[in-house]
């Protein structure tokens, strides 16, 4: 039987395998996908931590 | 689909594990437990020397200490004992072979390399610049080599764990989604490889730098990638111990989580937000926005910190749940009263689990406020915030996890298992008062940095309360306790591998009933949120860290005073 509060597959289903046709929800795809997870994981700290920072660092004016 | 002759069943476990990834959890683990001791003995030195009346070192032998303490007891011991976790998570627990173990020992041996590398700099005396090695300070180019070979290292690491996981996916040695504890290793991973990157993207210029190669790096530049390396290796722990947490209370008790959901939301507002926390270090930086500092610092507004409280409150919660269903329903904490505390197994997760929360995290979020972080920016508070999350939150995690993995794998028993039971108490508690003497002194200003905290040869003297010197030798002495404890863990775990007493197989099996270690690659949840004594406890964390924020409102005020 599967796990109906996670939606997550019991040992020895697989989604949609089992005649139950019930599609496979959204954030379960994604928390499946270790590679999506990657890009995530890695994009969002370099956009809102480095390359905002580093921005900021050479949006300081130089002395002369 | 791999030969089955090169897996083995686990007797204790029925896990079925594939004979390289064995040894490279073996080699890997052992590895890190000896950087430990590296790492450790250079603690003690560090403790004694900031110990006014001991003050072991002098200057220069101080900071050349310090430096080696960082890297091998923050970076080498902990990120050799990640890589065995990931392979554990991904091959064994998955029941698949390892991807590519040639790439693995190839990861292996640079990592071992790169540490070697970067020890024989620093102890050379030429590369004395602590583990922050902030720029312009300048550091032997074999340094930062060392570092970033190592580096290189646990990256191809990574990809071997994420190259395990699309096999177990192809050969189908799972269905459906990860397991939690995978799960969490995956969240471990992924920080890693950007925590890992940003180590290559600052540190090979700074290479470049030290050769005269490069002309000029930015300070402030050099500090912002600097820490995505720095704190996001921090990071990578919490991740990791987590995931243990969620094992050890699966193999201990057959605990299930309170909600998979959740606890898959919670590990993945880890991936989207707890790395952006390295901006706790740029909080007193002139030139950086207070939008961007905030943003960063408070984990995304937060949600990071969300996702710890609900672990804190769902790895017990979990615990309670499978201790109520076995009968241990009297009064709010007989679940807990009838624990394993003599399992050094259970006692160093619990004792994990309670000082991580109260020490490393309550402190962790009050230094991440900006207008708070100018009280302790630098002090001794910060070493004693991050001994309450790396010594007594990882590294007492591991070591609980070491007393299940080290007899299983090595089909061994402990040498010294009436020892064992102190272990965990001591360690944890002398480095637990550790953190508390450190962050008390912190509190009351000795900077963190400094040999000397008299000032003795400074143009301006100035006098710091006799408080604060008593915090420093309180800390010397808890030092002392937890490094004790330390060593026994060291001692009995190189003791088991080499000269513990073979399991019998009869042993094997008796052992095998209080374990559940298949609840670990399984799924599901506890099927209950009667768990009225975490709720209970969960209250007590929220009232002191509330208290805890506000007081240092308090002490805020304090620095400016109005009459």
């Amino acid at each position: 039987m599967g796990d109906t509060e996670t939606g997550v597959p019991a040992p020895g289903t697989t989604p949609g395998s089992s005649g139950d046709e019930e599609p496979i929800p959204f954030m379960q795809q994604v928390l499946d996908n270790p590679f999506l997870l990657l890009f995530l994981g890695v994009a969002i700290p370099t956009v809102f931590y480095i390359i905002w920072g580093v921005m900021e660092v050479i949006a300081i004016p130089m002395t002369n | 689909m791999a030969n089955d002759a090169n897996f083995r069943t686990c007797p204790d476990t029925g896990f079925k594990i594939h004979l390289p990834a064995d040894r490279l959890i073996k080699w890997n683990a052992v590895t890190g437990v000896v950087f430990l001791l590296i790492g450790g003995i250079f603690g003690i030195a560090v403790a004694l020397t900031r110990w006014p009346t001991v003050h072991l070192l002098p200057a220069d032998m101080f900071y050349l200490v310090l430096t080696a303490h960082g890297f091998n007891a923050l970076l080498v011991w902990i990120i050799f004992f990640e890589m065995a976790i990931l392979y554990f998570a991904s091959s064994v627990l998955l029941g698949c072979r390892l991807a590519t173990p040639k790439w693995a020992w190839a990861a292996y041996a640079l990592m071992l390399i790169g540490a070697v590398v970067t020890n024989i700099a620093v102890l050379r005396g030429d590369s004395s610049v602590m583990f922050t090695s902030y720029v312009p300070m300048k550091a032997a180019p074999d340094f930062y080599l060392g570092i970033i070979v190592f580096a290189v290292g646990a990256l191809i690491g990574c990809f071997v764990f994420f190259g395990t996981l699309v096999i177990a996916k192809r050969e189908k040695t799972y269905e459906g989604s990860l397991p939690l504890v995978t799960f969490g290793a995956v969240t471990a991973a992924i920080i890693a490889v950007f925590t890992i990157g940003s180590g290559a993207v600052i540190l090979i210029p700074t290479l470049l730098w030290s050769v005269d190669l490069v002309a000029h790096i930015d300070t402030l530049m050099y500090k912002i990638v600097w820490w995505a390396l720095g704190h996001g290796s921090q990071q990578i722990n919490v991740a990791a111990q987590i995931a243990l947490w969620y094992a050890l209370a699966a193999i201990l008790f057959g605990a299930k989580p309170l909600s998979e959901k959740v606890s898959r939301t919670a590990f993945l507002l880890y991936i989207l937000f707890l790395q952006l926390a390295s901006a706790h270090h740029l909080l007193v930086d002139p030139g950086l926005s207070s939008e961007y500092k905030i943003f960063n610092t408070s984990y995304a507004l937060y949600l990071a910190v969300l996702a710890s409280m609900i672990h804190g409150l769902t790895v017990p919660g979990a615990v309670e749940a499978a201790q109520r269903k076995k009968g241990y329903n009297n009064g709010l904490f007989e679940w807990l009263r009838r624990a394993p505390w003599g399992n050094p197994s259970f006692s160093g997760f619990a004792l994990s689990l309670v000082l991580f929360g109260f020490l490393g995290g309550i402190s962790g979020v009050m230094m991440g406020t900006e207008q708070l972080n100018i009280i302790t920016h630098n002090t001794m508070y910060v070493p004693g915030h991050f001994h309450g999350t790396v010594v007594v939150g990882t590294t007492l995690t591991f070591m609980a996890f070491a007393y299940w993995v080290v007899p299983v794998l090595w089909q061994r028993e402990l040498v010294f298992p009436g020892l064992a039971k102190w272990q965990p108490y001591l360690f944890g508690i002398g480095m637990g008062l550790a953190s508390v003497f450190m962050m008390g002194a912190g509190t009351l200003g000795i900077p963190r940095r400094h040999w000397d905290i008299n000032f003795a040869d400074a143009v301006m003297s100035y006098d710091f309360p006799g408080a604060a010197y008593l915090m420093m030798g309180l800390n010397g002495l808890a030092a002392l306790i937890g490094g004790v404890g330390g060593a026994i863990f060291i001692l009995n775990m190189v003791g088991t591998i080499l000269w513990g007493k073979k399991k019998v197989k009869a042993a094997a099996a008796e052992e095998k009933a209080p374990e559940q270690p298949a609840a670990v690659s399984s799924y599901g949840n506890a099927g209950t949120l009667a768990v009225p004594g975490t709720f209970t406890l969960a209250m007590v964390f929220l009232v002191a860290f509330v208290l805890y924020y506000f007081v240092n409102w308090k002490y805020l005020a304090g620095v400016w005073p109005l009459s």
